[in-house]
């Protein structure tokens, strides 16, 4: 392997005429300092040390809402989730109002944790693949399912049984990767800033329907509508406990969903968000949608025997002009199944 | 003068200025510290520094231009690096002369022959500097999605460079050639294809390990100035502590020793620098060579050869050292020169890399970044314990950077900067970390030396405006490197009803990141019953009283029911007297009970403030595991590190 240049003949003999032959040696040589010398010029500091934000801030989420002065709410009670639900979007003047042919709607569930949907601490899969079905029969391109869990992911999806619903109502269900995370600041936020946001499931996403369980949660109040969205942040988000309802309010600011879908058929009024028994849960028998997630969050407050009052997010999110808190303005329309 | 003469001269005043700039990196204003020496210049001077840190960080450092000097030098006219400039490779030399000197020909002769492992030193290199490439192949690859047709032709030039400038001895034929090329493109193309864009990283930095440069420097700065200085230490700063530097010194022993098996050992056999400088100098300019004229053959010239390039037979152009002995050693001196032509004599160009053993140093080079990653060390699983230098850059980074050459443990004047050892994986072995335990007082607030020690940005030279947070960084806060902690169960005001703060004195920040939370407490045993009253003195009933224990000023006592309590001045064994300012207007009755308190200030950490320097660490009164410890908690250099809300901006 290892070419050996033979020796010249005659060792005695004179030096052959070696101008080509140093030519061809220059030439190299220049060659190789040219390109030594190009490479370090074009490298030279590139990328100086210390240069931790690399990644420019992506834009966050756009606005979904639909603002066509229809109907804001509508309160539904009964105790069958599917039925309750098209009744509900019926009173609000039927789901072709907000999704039409050729959208991509994304479904932003609680996938938050482990555990059976029985223990209503997840959105309730019955419900969701209801939606989807719903989405697509009113003509949605696709309709996908995601959630950013605390739990480890496709165990959360898979306990709690929203992935084999939502696959069987064909949606397609995205578990969060690394990659789908891209870092954002919310224009006039103190906390979501440079932060990293599940924004890659929206790809050719054109509407956004929030669907949440009623909970009670001992650091926020409670978990319904508008804390479901902390499941779009992703990094160490749990250091944002440190101001939660700042945090929420935020959320609010950041998330314009078409809209929301609270599930308080039963509600969590213990041991929340995470629950664990049935002892736990309250039969409240009311579903709610509604355009303004901060109105349906308000009436969750009364399913868990609470005022908005009580839940500071709600009236700071109200202040900030992101919905009402007097979700009676909003006319609801009350139907029973 | 003989040019051997010259040459080791020039050896000696390198190695010279060398160990003058390892003495002088000590932080200071005498003539013998560091007062603007260039103490970095031999790492900077080092290619395979510019060659590993522009493989793991897509850039050169600024410093770094000498090695593109050096490179340049090695094109034109062969390794006078290794022959003239490397101090290790001076010491390496010097050391096998010793153990040869006046010995027989033959037996000189047999020690500077060839050998075929003298390929061992160009798969390490392979194996180094492919462990430092992964980032580089998976950048490109991901660039060649996003820009395909630029892409694929850069990546074209890029695997015929490659090609010709590393396989041409390896891959040969056209056939050869160009099955190769295309099973590369192919690979490529399937690469950039598959590739997630999540930010792997596959590249890990450990030429520092057997680089000779950053190798002489830290087994000098950790190891063999330490022990020199050991009976000197009125002139010298001795009395440090190095964590672990035993193996730093026993490695560069074990180095040097191997010289008296066979000279030049380490350049022979393991030196990747030079290896990398005899494939960016085999095709030099000038060489040792034939000129053509009559040769007796006598081999005189095979002798002292400190390559083992054989220059009486084909000279081998890659291993030879330009140490110039043969020169010398030519009884006529006119068949031997130094020419801008080929030996006449005949060359062999290759270095005896083959194919198969290229690929498999090459794919175990690649393989073994993925695998050290495989622990977390730089993502989930961080040490909260490496609580590195300020002006560090984030871990991964600062892994891709750092060339374990300990210019900054050495400049560190507290001593708290340490090598790692192998706790925090073995990529981080040698590099820098505090050690609040070790050294005069943590990390000094007004100190930066670090930062300016490092020829790499591992450590960036901050401004102490920049470190403090002040002029025009303010909006940016100070740089922290961690977080203290107090440790409830040790600390003595908080677990043991003892009067203490140091930690709060010492905090050296403004206002201090260390407050108090005021507390007064009754002591154990301190419920005394009232035998008679006299003003500000008490006669007590019993129990006795250890005379003096409670006039410390920071006791009180307080008479059962009420508010206030008064400072106590002065106890015996049976008598308590409080400050006569505090004296009570209707003395206490016999009978009546007065509770001793104690006032304690127990110390509370502002997280907001903390710089984590660790003067708390090192003060704390509680020796072994101190009551308050720092962690890398709430870096600056790390966002996914912070604790607090609203610091990441």
């Amino acid at each position: 392997m290892t070419p050996v240049h033979p020796p010249s003949p005659s060792p005695s003999a004179a030096p052959p005429p070696s101008r080509r032959e140093f030519l061809r040696r220059g030439l190299q040589a220049s060659a190789a300092l040219a390109a030594t010398g190009g490479l370090g010029a074009w490298l030279w500091n590139r990328h100086p040390p210390g240069d931790f934000n690399r990644s420019a801030s992506a834009a966050l989420l756009p606005d979904f809402s639909a603002r066509d002065g229809g109907r804001g709410m509508s309160i539904v009670t009964g105790q069958d989730r599917p039925a309750m639900l098209r009744r509900g979007l019926e009173a609000m003047g039927g789901l072709g109002r907000f999704i039409r042919r050729g959208d991509g709607v994304l479904l932003k569930v609680n996938a938050a944790f482990a555990t059976p949907a029985i223990l209503g601490a997840t959105s309730n899969p019955e419900l969701v693949a209801e939606l989807a079905r719903l989405c697509l029969a009113a003509g949605a391109a696709f309709v996908v399912v995601t959630d950013n869990p605390i739990n480890d992911p496709e165990s959360c999806f898979n306990l709690c049984g929203l992935a084999p619903a939502v696959r069987a109502a064909g949606a397609k269900l995205t578990v969060p990767h690394a990659a789908d995370f891209v870092p954002g600041t919310l224009p006039g936020g103190q906390l979501i800033r440079n932060w990293p946001v599940l924004s890659g499931p929206f790809h050719g996403v054109t509407k956004l329907v929030g669907i949440a369980p009623v909970k009670s949660h001992n650091r926020a109040g409670a978990s319904m509508t508008m804390k479901n969205w902390y499941g779009l942040l992703g990094g160490r988000r749990n250091q944002f406990h440190q101001d939660i309802n700042g945090i929420v309010v935020e959320l609010a600011m950041m998330v314009k969903p078409t809209f929301v879908v609270l599930d308080g058929t039963t509600s969590m009024m213990t041991n929340g968000p995470t629950g664990g028994s049935l002892a736990d849960l309250k039969a409240t028998n009311t579903l709610v949608v509604s355009t303004d997630p901060v109105a349906a969050d308000a009436l969750g407050a009364t399913l868990l025997d609470r005022t908005w009052r009580d839940l500071p997010y709600i009236g700071r999110a109200a202040e900030r002009g992101l919905g009402t808190a007097d979700f009676e303005s909003l006319h609801p329309e009350r139907v029973a199944v | 003068m003989k040019i051997t003469t010259a040459r080791r001269l020039v050896q000696g005043c390198f190695f010279a200025l060398f160990v003058w700039l390892c003495l002088v990196a000590t932080v200071g204003t005498s003539w013998g510290q560091w007062r603007g020496w260039p103490v970095a210049w031999f790492l900077q001077l080092d290619p395979l520094v510019a060659v590993g840190t522009v493989l793991t960080t897509h850039s050169l450092h600024p410093g770094l231009v000498w090695g593109l000097v050096i490179i340049a030098v090695t094109i034109l006219l062969g390794r006078v690096f290794c022959g003239f400039v490397c101090p290790f490779g001076a010491l390496h030399q010097f050391v096998g002369w010793l153990a040869r000197r006046g010995g027989l020909l033959k037996a000189r002769m047999e020690n500077n022959a060839y050998r075929p492992a003298q390929v061992v030193k160009y798969y390490v290199l392979i194996v180094l500097l492919a462990a430092a490439a992964g980032n580089l192949i998976l950048n490109l690859a991901r660039a060649s999605r996003e820009a395909p047709a630029i892409a694929l032709a850069a990546a074209a030039v890029a695997v015929l460079a490659l090609l010709w400038l590393t396989l041409r001895k390896v891959v040969t034929g056209f056939r050869h050639r160009l099955l190769a090329s295309i099973a590369l493109l192919a690979v490529w193309a399937g690469m950039a294809a598959t590739l997630s864009p999540e930010t792997t990283t596959l590249a890990s930095l450990q030429t520092g390990l057997l680089d000779p440069i950053p190798l002489i420097y830290r087994s000098f700065n950790l190891a063999m100035l330490p022990v020199a200085f050991q009976g000197f230490e009125r002139w010298l700063p001795a009395g440090r502590l190095y964590a672990g530097a035993g193996l730093v010194g026993v490695v560069f022993i074990a180095f040097l020793l191997l010289n008296l098996a066979i000279p030049r050992f380490f350049c022979r056999f393991v030196c990747p620098t030079g290896a990398l400088l005899g494939v960016l100098g085999r095709g030099t300019l000038w060489s040792i060579g034939k000129t053509g004229a009559k040769c007796n053959e006598c081999s005189l010239c095979d002798v002292d050869c400190e390559g083992a390039c054989t220059p009486m037979g084909p000279i081998r152009i890659s291993e030879c050292l330009m140490c110039m002995n043969c020169l010398d050693n030519c009884p006529t001196a006119k068949p031997l020169s130094y020419l801008p032509r080929p030996s006449a004599g005949g060359e062999v160009t290759g270095h005896g890399v083959t194919r198969r053993g290229f690929v498999a140093a090459a794919a175990a080079g690649l393989a073994a970044a993925p695998l050290a990653h495989l622990g977390g060390a730089t993502g989930s699983n961080w040490s909260a314990d490496l609580i590195r230098p300020p002006g560090s850059a984030a871990e991964e980074e600062f892994l891709a950077r750092c060339l374990k050459c300990d210019a900054c443990i050495r400049v560190c004047p507290t001593n708290v900067l340490q090598p790692a050892g192998l706790e925090h994986g073995w990529e981080a072995l040698w590099t820098p970390v505090l050690n609040d335990r070790i050294g005069t007082s943590g990390c000094q607030l007004n100190c930066i030396a670090c930062g300016h020690a490092c020829p790499t940005g591992a450590i960036r030279p901050l401004s102490l405006d920049e470190k403090h947070g002040a002029g025009d960084f303010e909006d940016k806060g100070p740089v922290r490197i961690g977080l203290a902690f107090v440790d409830r169960g040790r600390c003595l005001p908080w677990a043991m009803q003892r009067p203490c703060i140091v930690c709060e004195e010492n905090c050296p920040v403004t206002p201090k990141a260390i407050f108090v939370s005021e507390v007064y407490e009754t002591v154990r045993d301190g419920a005394l019953k009232v035998a008679a009253a006299d003003g500000a003195t008490l006669r007590l009933a019993g129990p006795a009283l250890t005379p003096g224990r409670f006039a410390t000023g920071d006791y009180l006592c307080r008479l059962a029911g009420e508010e206030r309590s008064r400072p106590i001045v002065a106890n015996t064994v049976d008598h308590l007297t409080v400050d006569a300012r505090s004296a009570w207007e209707e003395p206490p009755v016999e009978g009546a009970v007065v509770e001793v308190q104690v006032r304690l200030q127990r110390p509370v950490v502002d997280p907001a403030r903390c710089i984590g320097c660790g003067v708390c660490e090192h003060e704390c009164p509680v020796n072994g595991r101190r009551a308050i410890r720092i962690t890398a908690d709430n870096e600056t250099r790390s966002a996914s590190h912070s604790v607090l809300l609203k610091t990441n901006s």
